[in-house]
């Protein structure tokens, strides 16, 4: 069972790629451009999920995906022509795979109805070919009949004996095989194909099946059938999972039949078998070099083998009438939407082309390995920091030995943390889908341009990007792209653009999500603000401040809530899951030319940038993210606050001091700001502090490391890390300070906390935007403190 | 030493033998360590290792038995001071002072303790359950039995009801040891 379920595993996982493949592939579809390769990679994927889903029993899904690559089949003979239409019902199948696949992942029925819409959708394709024939096969009924004709093929339980067992049965019966064509005879007008297909003996392990292969073969016209059992061993030498049998099939077909026809049926299984195609053309009565002996099996000892020297031809009988293919349930039900697919890895490559350069490693693997590069770096820090106590001048060798030793710990650090790394395509490539989409629903038109799909940056930053790369590209085009009229009146081409570029810049990945619409409309957002209360009347704001308040919380300029935006939990939402990865958001806009929204995330978050700083005899990280800058107040720069708090005078604004050593219970700390120093922070949401501390050391990355793993969460604090000399060092959660600091200083422990996650999973607390509401800006002006980072 | 871990992962199977000597199978290995005048011990399986002390990094607003945490080999494992845990206030650590690791269910954590002293094979009819104390005057859930060695006492610990108010849910834990012992 546990076998079983590490490949069901596999199975889900690679149908995760497949299904990427598909879309991909279904988006790049476009009438009149077919380009078959992407066609048959579509199909192979179908084919694939249906294949292994079989293997599982899936049923249902099976059943789906047949009614899904029946159409992808016709498709791909020509039959189907590809329209906008059909394009987006096959996009719509494959969304209704991926539900099947995760229900089937969950163990769950899906529910009754699921893939009705889709199913009838469908067939309705198939019908219209059939009412009017493709252009590639115009009179051949046999060979371009439907393929849901075929549609029992999978559940033929007589499988791979199936066509042994009827010749020797017709052997037996010595009779002459009824309606089928004479041997050695080409009727006029057919081709007579002599295919000898020897598979490998291991071919059943990879999964193939030789009947279909069969089977196919009797589709493209009167085939006769001859099962060799030459090889096949004693009983008790049979190995039951090897495949004894090899086949000679001789094929009557049409001249609409040719060697690629042939081809294709054992696209799959090329590599695994040794196959031989000849073809003979009318001139008759030639009997086909081979013939004579092929029936001549010598009779091997196992129970399976009496096959005597027979002509045994099986008529090519079309399977049973055609079955209305298990229909899916019936019942009209909810499509519950469980459209989350797992997606990993960029485009996986040609399902059967030649084997890729990659294998597939649990991720657990890695990040243990991550791990212990991490333990090497801290180690081998700690051995420098001995060795500097050394007399200088002697054991020069070991300090040389040393230095290379960090370069290679630096080095092997890259590239542990560059397995983890992933190409942003895997994000990218879902979005324009999600622009057709918005278009769609808009009525405008919009042009999705993409630049630096390679850029490489973590899995996890990868996957945290999805969401908010998804809003605001909904919000470019709903709020920022004009209609196609009001385009074409202010003299810009019908089509808007969103261009959605990714680059390294100076350690930090930068995204960009660009539009040529007409920018942000600063007088009503500013209106819209004051009559949210989130800015007070009167207040004067600079443009770029205005622009900054479309991320506070609770803000949206849409006068109606549309499905895509207006719920005014855009925005807001989007700066908070880019902070809760340590990133930085901001947006500059132009009016009547369009907007630009620059995100800029760390490359990992593994590793933090953060600022060391100690406090009695302790120490602790402030995320770099978070700090605005340090300072030491004169006396006359704070103030007290209705006796209960301190505030400081900066940046023209009031903040309140918190004193870190008060708030954690710190002994032996510098509680006179004066002679400390005040690290100005910021959360999330914009809200400042001023953190008194007693010395700051110094900027350094730093390895994130869980207390929750053999300890737990503790308040206003976000993680753990491991400094230099190996000790432990807290790393803050500014945020959970705030809230700590605003119920007193050293309240009970456990309580309900709120929690800046570094690991992305939890988002930050909501606070409510103070009433004075100065945006503040996500790109910030560099303080005299502060490096760049 | 193989015999009786291979039996000690099945389980007690005391009602099947009864037992005598000490290489009967159904003894189970404890490790011992002083903590003042007292003796404790621990299951073997449990422990994971045991080191010296290095210099911990505090943690805020914790109780005092919660020593703070510490890096071992790039993991952060919380050290608990067994001595504040039975309210003998914090213990002035030394390089003499040693760190039991231990494994408790999933976790990873560290008990601060005077001493090792021994490691001793217990069979499980030699274990007497500790006395009729008030469950206000000791917190005895955590306490697993009593042993004696030559002539000296040593307290069993149950190692996962020693923590199990630093899960996170220090109430529920308490509630649901105590409901499982004996009503006085």
């Amino acid at each position: 069972m546990d076998d079983l379920s590490r490949f069901k595993q596999t199975y889900f996982d690679e149908s995760a790629e497949l299904l990427a493949v598909a879309e991909s592939g279904l988006l790049r579809l476009a009438p009149g451009e077919v380009d078959m390769d992407e066609v048959n990679a579509i199909f192979r994927a179908v084919h694939s999920i249906k294949g292994g889903g079989g293997a599982f029993g899936f049923n249902d899904l099976v059943a789906f995906a047949h009614e899904f690559e029946t159409v992808m089949d016709g498709v791909r003979n020509g039959d189907i022509p590809v329209t906008t239409i059909l394009v987006d019902t096959l996009i719509r199948a494959n969304d209704v795979l991926a539900r099947m696949l995760a229900h089937a992942a969950d163990g769950t029925d899906a529910p009754a109805g699921t893939t009705d819409d889709t199913v009838a959708a469908l067939r309705r394709v198939l019908v219209q070919a059939d009412a009017a024939p493709g252009t590639a096969v115009p009179a051949a009924p046999p060979a371009a009949a439907p393929p849901t004709h075929y549609a029992d093929d999978e559940d033929d339980e007589a499988g791979i004996f199936g066509d042994a067992l009827a010749a020797i049965q017709a052997a037996r019966d010595d009779a002459a095989p009824a309606g089928t064509v004479p041997a050695g005879t080409v009727p006029e007008g057919k081709l007579r194909w002599t295919v000898v297909f020897r598979p490998k003996a291991d071919l059943l392990l990879s999964g193939n099946e030789p009947t279909y292969m069969l089977r196919a073969l009797r589709r493209l016209g009167d085939a006769e059938v001859v099962c060799h059992l030459d090889s096949l061993p004693g009983l008790a030498a049979l190995d039951a999972e090897l495949l004894h049998m090899s086949w000679t099939v001789t094929l009557l077909a049409g001249p609409e039949v040719g060697r690629p026809q042939i081809d294709d049926v054992f696209e799959f299984v090329a590599d695994d078998c040794d196959i031989q195609i000849s073809v003979e053309a009318p001139p008759p009565a030639v009997l086909p070099a081979g013939r004579a002996d092929a029936g001549t099996a010598s009779p091997g000892v196992g129970p399976a083998a009496p096959a005597e020297p027979a002509l045994p031809a099986v008529q090519a009988a079309p399977a049973a009438p055609p079955v209305p293919s298990a229909p899916t349930q019936a019942a009209p039900g909810t499509a519950a939407g469980n459209g989350g697919k797992p997606r990993t890895g960029g485009p996986a490559g040609d399902h059967a082309g030649p084997a890729a350069h990659t294998i597939r490693v649990d991720l657990d693997k890695i990040d243990r390995l991550v791990n212990m590069v991490g333990e090497m770096v801290i180690t081998q820090a700690m051995i420098a920091e001995h060795l500097r106590d050394l007399p200088p001048g002697q054991f020069q060798e070991l300090l040389e030995g040393l230095e290379g030793l960090a370069q290679h710990t630096r080095e092997l650090r890259e590239s542990v943390m560059s397995i983890r790394a992933q190409p942003v395509s895997s994000v990218f490539s879902r979005m324009p889908r999600l622009v057709r989409e918005c278009a769609a629903m808009t009525g405008k038109e919009v042009v999705l341009v993409t630049s630096g799909e390679t850029t490489e940056v973590d899995k996890t930053v990868v996957e945290n990007l999805v969401d908010p790369l998804t809003h605001m590209i909904r919000n470019s085009i709903d709020h920022g792209l004009e209609g196609p009229e009001e385009r074409e009146r202010t003299g810009k081409p019908r089509a808007g653009t969103v261009h959605l570029s990714a680059a390294h810049r100076s350690g930090r990945i930068v995204i960009e999500v660009t539009d040529d619409g007409r920018g942000i409309n600063r007088a009503k957002v500013l209106s819209k603000a004051i009559e949210k209360g989130l800015v007070q009347p009167g207040a004067t704001l600079t443009d770029e401040e205005i622009d900054n308040l479309i991320f506070l919380p609770g803000f949206t300029t849409a006068d109606q809530v549309s499905n895509l935006s207006g719920r005014g939990v855009g925005m807001d939402v989007v700066r908070r899951n880019i902070s809760s990865l340590g990133g930085r958001i901001g947006v500059y806009s132009t009016p009547g030319e369009g907007s630009r929204f620059v995100l800029s995330l760390p490359l990992t978050l593994a590793v933090l940038d953060g600022m060391v700083i100690s406090v009695g005899e302790e120490r602790f990280v402030l995320p770099l993210t978070n700090i605005v800058e340090s300072l030491r107040p004169k006396p006359a720069d704070l103030h007290g606050l209705v006796n209960k708090c301190d505030v400081i005078m900066a940046r023209g604004e009031y903040v309140r001091l918190v004193h870190l050593h008060r708030l954690f219970g710190i002994p032996k700390a510098i509680d006179d700001a004066t002679r400390g120093l005040v690290v100005l922070v910021e959360t999330e949401d914009g809200a400042r502090l001023g953190l008194v501390v007693d010395e700051v050391l110094g900027q350094q990355q730093v390895v994130i490391k869980s207390l929750e793993a053999n300890f737990r969460r503790l308040d206003g604090v976000a993680a753990a890390t491991i400094l230099g000399d190996g000790r432990v060092a807290l790393i803050l959660d500014v945020a959970g300070l705030r809230e700590m600091s605003r119920h007193g200083a050293g309240t009970a422990p456990g309580g309900p906390a709120s929690a800046n996650s570094l690991s992305g999973s939890l988002p930050p607390p909501q606070t409510t935007p103070r009433p004075t509401a100065r945006p503040v800006l996500a790109e910030r002006p560099e303080s005299h403190q502060r490096q760049p980072v | 030493m193989s015999s009786s871990t291979a039996i000690a992962s099945v389980g007690p199977r005391s009602d099947l033998q009864p037992m005598g000597g000490t290489a009967n199978g159904t003894d189970e290995q404890y490790v011992t360590f002083t903590v003042g005048n007292e003796e404790y011990g621990v299951n073997i399986l449990a422990v994971r290792e045991i080191r010296g002390w290095t210099p911990e990094s505090r943690l805020p607003n914790l109780p005092d038995y919660v020593r703070g945490v510490i890096n071992l080999r790039g993991i952060i494992i919380p050290i608990f001071d067994l001595r504040a845990r039975f309210g003998g206030g914090p213990t002035q650590v030394s390089k003499r002072h040693v760190v039991v690791v231990m494994q408790v269910g999933e976790r990873t954590r560290g008990i601060l303790v005077d001493a090792i002293s021994d490691i001793l094979a217990i069979g499980h009819e030699e274990i007497k359950p500790p006395p009729d104390v008030d469950n206000g005057l000791v917190d005895a859930e955590y306490l697993s039995g009593l042993y004696t060695a030559e002539n000296r006492m040593v307290t069993l610990l149950s190692v996962d009801r020693l923590f199990a108010g630093e899960h996170g849910e220090p109430e529920t834990a308490l509630r649901a040891a105590s409901a499982a012992a004996p009503a006085p």
